[in-house]
């Protein structure tokens, strides 16, 4: 009985974060338009796209191959495996146990690996710059990620998401500064990650500096739609991720009721609404920054996550 | 039979390999018959070493054999870490043979390849199976001759002269500084005996000189940054199946030198040299495979990526090195097997890569990477291995590599509890080189695998491609399913390697085949766990699930159609990304420091009927600022001693007297 309780609350999550996703980028979508004083499209403009996309027939290049009709769906599957075990209401999901942060991370890089191919599979020079680019964010997002991970699992001695939000809840972890230092360099990459302003423009097409769009050029229909729900959640799972870590209140244990986990996930809500109007915030003040100034804020990002690993030793003592 | 003697017997037989190939070598039914037996003996050795391996009297005692020293014999012994070290060898060296009997029909010159090959298998299992320090370097030097033999096979090719020679000279200097090191080891008594070093107590002075020496001898057989110059030239002059033994291979037996001389002879070496191959292991990892995305060779590039691969590994040891130094040895445990599971993994894909790499060169004639393409439609077979060889080493789950980095990182999370403050401070900041190199390889394995597979063919050559042979498939396809294998089932390979981590560092990483659900969990639950087969498990259903939906409620139809590409007309195969492209942001990000790489573009002015110029500046600043000065100053003092050539009978005899007199002077102070 408690096994299919567990297994429920993993079903509903998994399905709870496919479900959100799309809300979340409508949402940050509308909030943008109403700060550039546009009204913007439904919030539910997303779930639209979608669906008509996945009604849609798929055009394929001529000299595509198989890789080029799979990747869509390896990508989608790895970045929704990633993102099922993310405590969103919950703490302690019955596979939470499956994947570590560290691991979390390996599943997002096996998505983009094939994203990356996928965008060179034809062979046009948009998909090869899309994918050159994407790999080169990758080399150093990828190690500030590493080393923010360090820091967090040397103060809470984990690498589980789980332990480490229960761990984030307990009053003697108050205010440290290798947590500040830590909360902006994932901040960081997060946003570069997820292909947003400054790094890359989720609006644009047809610019040369654009790195996640050019990648996905030659898509269309049901492939387009898996890649662009994947991107939708690992927008999700990122911001879910960084609310789980630094704002971890009102997570319900695995053992909890009903009730308990009907207010889990309003908080849950509260905290993704809160989250998205940030980053929609973020998004209009900022302007997109040339691809070569990229290393330099990324470069930032690992130097702060190298600052928080340093200075947990100077904030151990309090 | 005891499984050392049946160790030698194989060995004995593949000499007898040996003997039978320099006889028939250019009769056409030399290639199968030699690759055949190789195959066989491998086989044979491969699972007395499991055996060995997984049994629980995992000692065996050391045969002794009237050869070498004449006060001495030859020993020797079968331990857990030499029974390991077996299985990888063999492992290598059977699929070898298996890809060799496909890819060996190729070879115009068999007569260059067929008699070193076996000869090659010879040299590396004796290196491990040996007990005293005479027999390891004289099989050292065995197995450094014949892959040199090998790597010249091809002599005609002035770039594999060169290549030849500098790898001779690395080797000669690598075995030099080894010798010197169990010189050292050995004492003034000459106790040359591997039961002896390890029974004699060293002072620190000794310890630190022979961890020195280690670091130079072994250290360059295995690529560690600066002594990497010769690797990348020499693995890929090799015919691609030498290659693969020499890259997932050879460098494993250096490894597995470091290992026997560091952890078990030396006793306990100072805390500082755990320190020196952390740093040497994380620099080698960064430089390795920044390196290999720069390099346009196929093979070539494939050598670089060992360099990072080598990196990694010894990051492992000098975390386990450090551990044990603390007395934590669950610690070492954890860093040990992490060690020796990345050395294994990379033995699988490396060997399959390069394998790929062979079956795409006898198929187009190309190694150059702007010359392939569109491969995926002519060789899909190769292509899918590869293709899994690619994911494997870029350190990505549910594959192998994933595994043994996630165990580094863990061992990494474990050093705060380390006494000495360098150590805790240096250790986070080696795992973010780690991490960096990690990513940086999955760049480098979209390149190479996008480069030369996906896209149009650029070249006839690669547009008139066809599938490998059935062996060569064959080898690569069992190799990418060990890949898959040891990276979902990665608590059996723990598990398997606890008795070597219990003779080296003294302890073992908890029972992982008990836990549920066969996930891993090197500390405790709490603290971190990963599950490769759930991992593959559900990517694999949520992949499914989701494909097999879409097709049934929302749509399946599908329309071929040209190239799109935001509606550009007249594409054709050369307006693709290159390889070069596709390198260049990294280059202008990491190459200005690393390389001092500098851009130049000479843009005609509008109308002007010249053409535009791009001029690149690269620079290998090991190669140049350390290779060629030590060269340089070889040659410079050669130079001087090349007078003493002429020199009258007189003058000769001053010389002798001269030098007595010294000796005699240096005798008087000394004592």
């Amino acid at each position: 009985m408690v096994l299919i309780h567990h297994l429920l609350v993993q079903i509903v999550q998994m399905a709870l974060v496919v479900a959100l996703a799309p809300l979340l980028t409508g949402f940050v979508r509308k909030v943008k338009a109403r700060l550039l004083r546009r009204r913007g499209a439904s919030v539910l403009q997303p779930y639209r796209d979608l669906t008509r996309l996945l009604r849609k027939e798929a055009v394929v290049a001529e000299n595509a191959s198989w890789l080029f009709r799979v990747a869509p769906y390896l990508i989608f599957a790895a970045t929704w495996v990633a993102a099922a075990v993310i405590p969103t209401f919950a703490t302690g999901l019955i596979f939470s146990w499956t994947v570590d942060l560290i691991a979390i991370i390996g599943l997002l890089g096996s998505a983009r690996f094939f994203l990356a191919l996928a965008g060179m599979d034809v062979g046009t020079s948009f998909g090869g710059i899309g994918a050159s680019r994407e790999m080169l964010i990758a080399t150093l997002a990828e190690p500030a990620m590493l080393l923010i991970i360090f820091s967090l699992a040397l103060i809470a001695g984990s690498t589980q998401l789980s332990t480490i939000a229960a761990f984030m809840t307990y009053p003697q972890v108050g205010l440290r500064v290798s947590l500040a230092v830590a909360l902006i360099a994932i901040i960081m990459v997060a946003i570069a990650e997820n292909a947003r302003i400054p790094i890359d423009n989720p609006a644009t097409h047809l610019e040369l500096t654009m790195v996640h769009e050019a990648m996905v050029l030659e898509y269309s229909g049901r492939h387009l739609a898996m890649i662009e729900l994947a991107a939708m959640l690992k927008l999700l799972l990122y911001l879910s991720m960084i609310v789980c870590i630094f704002v971890p209140w009102n997570l319900k244990g695995p053992d909890a009721g009903y009730a308990a986990y009907f207010t889990g996930f309003a908080s849950y809500l509260v905290k993704l609404i809160v989250g998205g109007a940030m980053l929609a915030l973020f998004e209009t003040a900022t302007a997109k920054m040339r691809v070569f100034r990229v290393p330099q804020f990324l470069g930032a990002a690992l130097m702060l996550g190298l600052l928080a690993t340093l200075l947990r030793f100077v904030s151990r003592s309090f | 039979m005891t499984s050392v003697a049946l160790m030698l017997s194989c060995v004995a037989a593949l000499l007898a390999t040996v003997v039978l190939a320099a006889f028939i070598a250019r009769s056409r039914l030399a290639t199968p018959a030699i690759y055949s037996l190789s195959l066989g003996i491998s086989a044979i050795a491969f699972s007395t070493g499991l055996v060995q391996l997984s049994s629980p009297a995992a000692d065996s005692p050391a045969l002794v054999l009237p050869f070498g020293l004449p006060w001495l014999g030859a020993h020797f012994r079968l331990d857990p870490l030499a029974a390991f070290f077996l299985v990888v060898v063999n492992l290598g060296g059977a699929f070898a043979s298996l890809y060799g009997l496909g890819y060996g029909r190729h070879e115009h010159a068999p007569h260059r390849v067929l008699p070193f090959f076996p000869a090659f298998l010879v040299g590396m299992n004796l290196v491990i199976l040996s007990d005293d320090a005479f027999t390891f370097l004289l099989s050292w030097e065995f197995m450094s001759l014949a892959s040199w033999a090998l790597v010249m096979a091809h002599h005609r090719d002035a770039g594999n002269r060169r290549a030849g020679y500098i790898y001779i000279v690395m080797a000669s200097f690598g075995t030099l500084a080894l010798l010197l090191a169990f010189g050292l080891l050995a004492g003034p008594d000459g106790a040359y005996g591997f039961a002896a070093m390890r029974a004699a107590q060293h002072t620190p002075f000794t310890t630190g000189l022979v961890f020195v020496l280690l670091m130079l001898g072994a250290g360059s057989k295995a690529g560690l940054v600066p002594l990497h110059v010769w690797l990348p030239l020499a693995h890929p002059a090799a015919p691609s199946h030498v290659s693969a033994l020499m890259s997932g291979v050879m460098t494993k037996v250096a490894v597995y030198g470091v290992i026997r001389v560091l952890f078990d002879l030396v006793g306990t070496p100072a805390w500082w040299s755990s320190l020196v191959v952390l740093l040497i292991g994380g620099g080698t990892a960064v430089l390795g495979i920044l390196h290999a995305l720069m390099e346009r060779d196929l093979k070539r590039m494939l050598a670089y990526s060992t360099i990072e691969n080598i990196g990694v590994v010894f990051v492992g040891l000098g975390l386990a090195l450090a551990f044990k130094d603390a007395g934590m040895e669950l610690a070492a445990a954890l860093a040990m097997t992490a060690a020796l599971f990345q050395v294994l993994n990379h033995s699988f894909f490396k060997s399959l890569l390069f394998f790929g790499a062979g079956a795409v060169l006898t198929q187009t004639g190309e190694r150059d990477l702007e010359k392939l393409g569109g491969l995926i439609h002519r060789m899909p077979v190769t292509a899918f291995a590869f293709l899994v060889a690619c994911v494997a080493i870029s350190a990505l789950p549910p594959f192998n590599g994933f595994a043994s980095e996630w165990l580094v990182f863990q061992a990494i999370l474990q050093s705060p509890d380390l006494p000495q403050w360098a150590l805790t401070i240096l250790v986070p900041a080696v795992g973010g080189l780690l991490a960096l190199s990690a990513a940086v390889a999955a760049a480098c394995f979209v390149r190479a695998f996008g480069i030369a597979f996906l896209g149009q063919p650029i070249t006839e050559a690669s547009a008139g491609a066809s599938e490998a042979d059935r062996f060569s498939l064959a080898a690569m396809a069992i190799l990418a399913a060990l890949c898959l294998l040891a990276g979902i089932l990665p608590g059996i390979v723990i598990d398997a390697l606890s008795p070597v981590t219990k003779l080296l560092v003294g302890g073992r990483m908890p029972v992982q085949t008990d836990v549920p659900w066969l996930s891993i969990v090197p500390v405790a639950e709490s603290r971190s766990s990963y599950n490769g087969l759930l991992v593959f498990l559900f990517i694999g259903f949520s992949a499914w699930l989701s494909a097999t939906v879409i097709h049934r409620f929302a749509s399946r139809a599908l329309r071929r159609a040209p190239v799109w590409d935001c509606g550009f007309p007249g594409i054709d195969a050369t307006m693709q990304y290159t390889a070069g492209s596709f390198a260049q942001p990294a280059r202008r990000v990491f190459g200005t420091l690393v390389f001092r790489a500098r851009e130049r573009v000479d843009m005609p002015p509008p109308g002007a009927l010249i053409p535009a110029r791009f001029e690149l500046e690269f620079h290998d600043l090991v190669w140049e600022g350390l290779c060629l000065p030590v060269a340089g100053a070889v040659g410079f003092v050669a130079e001087k001693l090349n007078h003493l050539q002429f020199l009258t009978i007189r003058r000769y005899l001053s010389l002798v007297f001269l030098a007595l007199v010294l000796l005699l002077l240096v005798l008087a102070l000394w004592s």
